[in-house]
């Protein structure tokens, strides 16, 4: 089973890739969980969302307390609070970051260049990349990634530039 | 256990998946006042409404009180009739709901189950059903969401048989599955339609061919004869679920109890408790069977009625029994821990309890070993 946790300030859309993960590994015929962890609700609160994608049905409904990836939308998020807290061993932290924050030196972790590549594909929200890249980190074919993202928001994003900014999010784990 | 990937499954949350069944049966009725906190059941339904898939009229009114009232009115007046509601929406409906189901009213209603004030909590425990425990409505908690969406499709069919006439309460937990995508199955609009069945109630308020009075007053002349017959109503409404759910279980080709037995055989220690988290107990269950633990699971489904013929016949040989109830009860013991010591009184078998999730705070494996291994305390994961 691969447990994923995603941090972000609210309105940044995690909630929406947590689940799209889960839709992704839906089509790639795994068993699957997507759920936010909600707070008083505020726009640019830090909130967090989990998505379980297992080979195995799933029946737990406890938080994820040992996350093999962790998804951090919002790098500011990484110097106020432990981001990399109860990582499992083999576990990996991707950041939306042209560089690697200072604070997570030591740690298992990737600099995405995620917004930057969200705005070469003419798209305002990072989300999609790193939804990109945590797919590749899942091991959840592109395809499947990429058919889940169209399915939901091709109608409101350019479904070419998403599958673009989804591929390039992908490729920074190959 | 395997994947069963279920051709044409899709993801949803359980408040989403509720709304959608409810959608489907398409009730003439849904009044409606999301109160704080609020689940996704209305605010789906509402928009399935509005796109056409129903032809409900949804009534806005001023308060959960008014609601319940409403719905009461509606369902008296011959109308299929729904609503949803959750935690501190339900504890304002409460006066109503006693009157709902003193008055036959055959309502299904939806609830995300959460805690109540104070202090402000928003998240998942059981305080909001067991605060209207004995008010003569029936409660069916799910696990899954899938489970959550199949419920509601079989509500309407348990709450409108002639001999059960009460209101159906189909419960789900609050965040953990309201709000939770998981993967299901949604059965076609026809099946749907087919299985619930055109709302046939006996006398409605409006047919002035054969008059009748609703809301009537009974005293110490009737009273206690009225309030006995909803003990019947109970008791049919056991042979009524179980013929549901086996009817429903032969259209979807997925299992339906009462009661989920689980790892029972064999086993010496058995959890018993209700709702989602019974999922992570399984899992617990299946790493200590692994270990050559003798350890399993009875899941109850059905809060009202209380299957304790099903509960001590499943029980017997196993010899204790750790009752976990996610609501509390200040002065006295929660309503499971209660209810299974009179049920398994002079059973010999020995019965240990805990509170636990109050307020949202799951229980996790570690926690789930240490209930199993007798190690835990009475109120799981208290802090000091």
């Amino acid at each position: 089973m691969k447990e994923v946790r995603w941090h972000a300030r609210a309105g940044q859309g995690a909630k929406t890739v947590s689940q799209l993960l889960a839709e992704a590994g839906l089509l790639a015929g795994s068993s699957v969980q997507a759920f936010p962890e909600y707070g008083p609700e505020r726009r640019g609160a830090p909130m967090r969302a989990y998505t379980r994608i297992s080979e195995k049905t799933i029946r737990r409904h406890d938080p994820v307390a040992a996350p093999d990836i962790v998804i951090v939308l919002e790098p500011t998020l990484v110097n106020e609070m432990n981001v990399a807290e109860g990582l499992s061993d083999e576990g990996v932290v991707l950041v939306d970051s042209n560089e690697m924050p200072e604070r997570l030196k030591g740690v298992n972790a990737r600099a995405i260049p995620a917004l930057k590549i969200a705005h070469e594909h003419g798209l305002k929200f990072s989300n999609v990349v790193m939804l990109g890249a945590a797919a590749a980190a899942g091991g959840i074919p592109l395809v499947n990634i990429q058919d889940a993202a169209v399915k939901k928001l091709g109608k409101r994003l350019d479904a070419d530039s998403l599958r673009a900014a989804i591929a390039e999010g992908y490729a920074c784990l190959a | 256990m395997p994947v069963k990937t279920q051709e044409g499954a899709q993801l949803l949350t359980g408040g989403e998946a509720v709304a959608y069944a409810m959608a489907q049966i398409d009730p003439d009725v849904f009044p409606v006042y999301p109160i704080t906190p609020q689940t996704p059941i209305i605010q789906t339904f509402a928009k399935l409404a509005s796109n056409g898939k129903t032809t409900t009229e949804i009534v806005n009114v001023e308060s959960e009180h008014s609601a319940m009232s409403a719905a009461v009115g509606s369902a008296m007046a011959g109308a299929r009739t729904m609503t949803a509601t959750s935690s501190q929406g339900l504890a304002l409906m409460a006066e109503v709901v006693y009157i709902a189901a003193g008055m036959r009213a055959p309502i299904v209603m939806a609830v995300g189950n959460r805690a109540l004030s104070a202090p402000l909590n928003i998240h998942c425990d059981h305080s909001d059903s067991m605060m209207i425990r004995d008010s003569g409505v029936i409660q069916i908690f799910a696990e899954s969401v899938q489970e959550a969406y199949d419920h509601a499709v079989m509500a309407t069919r348990i709450a409108e048989h002639p001999d059960v006439m009460l209101p159906v309460l189909v419960c789900q937990d609050g965040f953990t599955l309201t709000h939770s995508e998981e993967p299901l199955v949604l059965t076609p609009d026809e099946d749907v339609k087919a299985f619930a069945g055109k709302y046939k109630v006996p006398l409605p308020l409006l047919d002035v061919d054969e008059v009748t009075t609703k809301g009537i007053f009974a005293l110490q002349d009737y009273y206690t004869e009225l309030r006995y017959q909803m003990n019947a109503a109970m008791e049919s409404a056991k042979t009524v679920i179980a013929d549901v759910f086996a009817e429903y279980s032969q259209l979807v080709d997925r299992p339906f109890s009462m009661l989920e037995e689980y790892e029972l055989e064999g086993a010496e220690k058995v959890v018993f408790l209700m709702g989602s988290t019974a999922g992570t107990i399984k899992d617990v269950v299946d790493e200590l069977r692994a270990e050559g633990e003798k350890v399993g699971l009875l899941r109850l489904v059905s809060y009202r009625p209380f299957p304790v013929e099903a509960i001590r016949k499943a029980l017997a040989g196993v010899k204790e029994v750790i009752v976990l109830d996610r609501s509390d009860a200040p002065g006295s013991v929660p309503s499971l821990h209660a209810e299974m010591a009179a049920a398994l009184y002079g059973s010999g078998i020995d019965l240990r309890a805990h509170v636990f999730g109050l307020g949202g705070r799951e229980l996790v494996p570690a926690e789930g070993r240490a209930i199993f291994a007798g190690e835990a305390p009475t109120h799981v994961a208290l802090r000091s």
